[in-house]
């Protein structure tokens, strides 16, 4: 936990005497989230990529923390406070400004599980009642309206999610992600987040 | 996962469909077309299952495994379904009677109101009411239409003969074919819009 504080220190610090000019074209929020998102909201440690991401996802997950909804750790110590102050017409303007940066990929986990992720991606295991992602997060992992983007999340990210609904973490109500991670073992989500930290 | 596979097993045995094997498969279903069987939009529609009448139901998970009717999606949910099991979840979705799903654009659906009842004689296209029912539930082989997602209904009637009827042999989708290619895009939004309303 220490680490992390001090890297995104020392981030923080990267960005002062680095300005980016992706800075100069956004809401003047965007300073307070690049200090953990990195400066291209590309992602850094434990703060995900938003680069690319869908932005009504990004608009839902923003009012899902503002209202302690999405409710992991990293939620509680990082999230809630950084958008306590951010209304609705700002959280608009800031998930239009990341999702049009274009995303680059971790491509972090393991290449070796990689196909068989992708198989469980595309078709899902049926005798097992794993439901076809792509059914929902479509062919390239690309997302659609306020269903996220996965290809090219980082591992670590997406394997953390992967677990949380299981133990009993939420990130918006009625949504159908605890039913689908609940059937899903740890061999199955090293192999689906191995696969999705590749896709471009 | 390895209760989930133990659940699965014993769902398949011939015959019977144990009780929590089939409450696991429900759940499963439901991941998908929404929890009370409503529909869903994922990045493709998910078709309303609730109130869906059983021998259609059966019908196209048959045809779903003999490839008959094409997606990829269902062809792997369906080929790991037994008969008993199929019977069970069609009675399941059968009895559910949520609101619909409320996805079709906002406008008249006057027009899609008179294809509906009166068919359009010119075009050589029936009233739906015909056999779906004026009420848009279906009966038997045909299916209920009522509360149908737009998006899903659109894309059923724009690509009918591409997914439907695949294969030599002739099924009960040869009975829509004709209907379906003499209706234009725009009759084809209207008539969708119209039963995604009826409850
Ligand atoms: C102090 C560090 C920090 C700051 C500042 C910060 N974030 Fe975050 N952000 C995080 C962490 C850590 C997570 C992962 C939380 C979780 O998993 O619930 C996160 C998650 C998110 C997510 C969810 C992404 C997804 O894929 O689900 C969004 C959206 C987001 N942040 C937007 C913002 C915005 C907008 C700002 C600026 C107003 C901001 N963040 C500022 C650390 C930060
Ligand atoms: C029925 C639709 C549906 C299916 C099937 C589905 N998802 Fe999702 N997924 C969603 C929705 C909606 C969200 C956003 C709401 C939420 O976070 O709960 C989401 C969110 C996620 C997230 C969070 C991304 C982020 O940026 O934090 C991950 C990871 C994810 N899904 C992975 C998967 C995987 C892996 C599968 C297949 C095993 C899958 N999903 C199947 C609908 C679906
Ligand atoms: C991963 C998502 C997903 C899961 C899980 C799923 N379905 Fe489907 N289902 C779909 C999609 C998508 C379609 C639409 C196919 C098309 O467009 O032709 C569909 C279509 C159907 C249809 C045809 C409906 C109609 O009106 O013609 C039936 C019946 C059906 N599913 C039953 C089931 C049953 C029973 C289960 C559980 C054993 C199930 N589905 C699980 C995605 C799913
Ligand atoms: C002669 C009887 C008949 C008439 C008239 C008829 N249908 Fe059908 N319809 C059927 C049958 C039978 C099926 C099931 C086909 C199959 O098994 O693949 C069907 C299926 C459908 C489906 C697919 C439903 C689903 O859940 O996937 C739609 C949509 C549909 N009809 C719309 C219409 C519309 C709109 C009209 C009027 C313009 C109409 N039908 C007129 C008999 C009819």
């Amino acid at each position: 936990m220490k680490r992390i504080g001090l890297t995104i220190l020392v981030l923080a610090f990267a960005g002062w005497t680095a300005p980016s000019s992706a800075w100069e074209d956004g809401p003047a929020q965007v300073r307070n989230c690049t200090w953990c998102h990195g400066m291209a909201g590309q992602g850094y440690t434990v703060a995900p990529r938003l680069a690319g991401q869908r932005p009504d996802y990004l608009e839902s997950q923003i009012k899902s923390f503002r209202e302690h909804t999405r409710d992991n750790p990293f939620s509680k110590q990082y999230m809630w406070s950084a958008v306590a102050a951010v209304g609705p017409l700002e959280a608009r303007d800031l998930a239009v400004y990341f999702a049009s940066i274009a995303p680059k990929p971790a491509s972090d986990g393991d290449r070796q599980l990689a196909a068989r992720g992708r198989t469980i991606y595309l078709e899902g295991i049926p005798e097992a009642n794993v439901a076809s992602c792509y059914a929902c997060h479509g062919p390239n992992a690309e997302g659609v309206r306020d269903i996220p983007r996965l290809g090219g999340l980082a591992f670590p990210y997406l394997k953390m999610r992967l677990e949380q609904w299981s133990q009993g973490y939420h990130s918006g109500t009625g949504t159908p992600m605890p039913t689908v991670a609940r059937s899903l073992g740890p061999a199955e989500i090293d192999a689906l987040a191995s696969y999705l930290s590749f896709v471009r | 996962m390895a209760a989930a596979c133990a659940v699965a097993v014993r769902a398949e045995e011939p015959g019977v469909a144990a009780r929590h094997g089939v409450e696991a498969k429900l759940e499963y279903c439901k991941t998908c077309h929404g929890l009370s069987g409503q529909g869903y939009r994922g990045y493709f529609p998910m078709p309303r299952l609730a109130g869906q009448q059983p021998q259609y139901f059966e019908n196209q998970l048959r045809a779903f495994i003999e490839r008959r009717r094409s997606n990829p999606i269902m062809a792997n949910v369906a080929h790991v379904l037994s008969p008993a099991m199929i019977s069970a979840l069609a009675a399941h979705f059968k009895a559910l009677d949520p609101k619909p799903f409320g996805s079709a654009p906002h406008g008249s659906s006057e027009l899609g109101k008179r294809i509906y009842e009166d068919g359009i004689p010119e075009a050589n296209v029936p009233a739906c009411s015909a056999c779906h029912g004026a009420d848009g539930k279906g009966q038997n082989e045909i299916p209920r239409l009522a509360g149908q997602l737009y998006d899903y209904t659109v894309g059923q009637l724009e690509g009918w003969s591409k997914v439907r009827g695949q294969g030599s042999a002739v099924d009960t989708s040869a009975i829509m074919a004709p209907t379906s290619h003499n209706l234009t895009k725009s009759q084809v939004e209207a008539v969708a819009a119209y039963v995604a309303r009826l409850q």
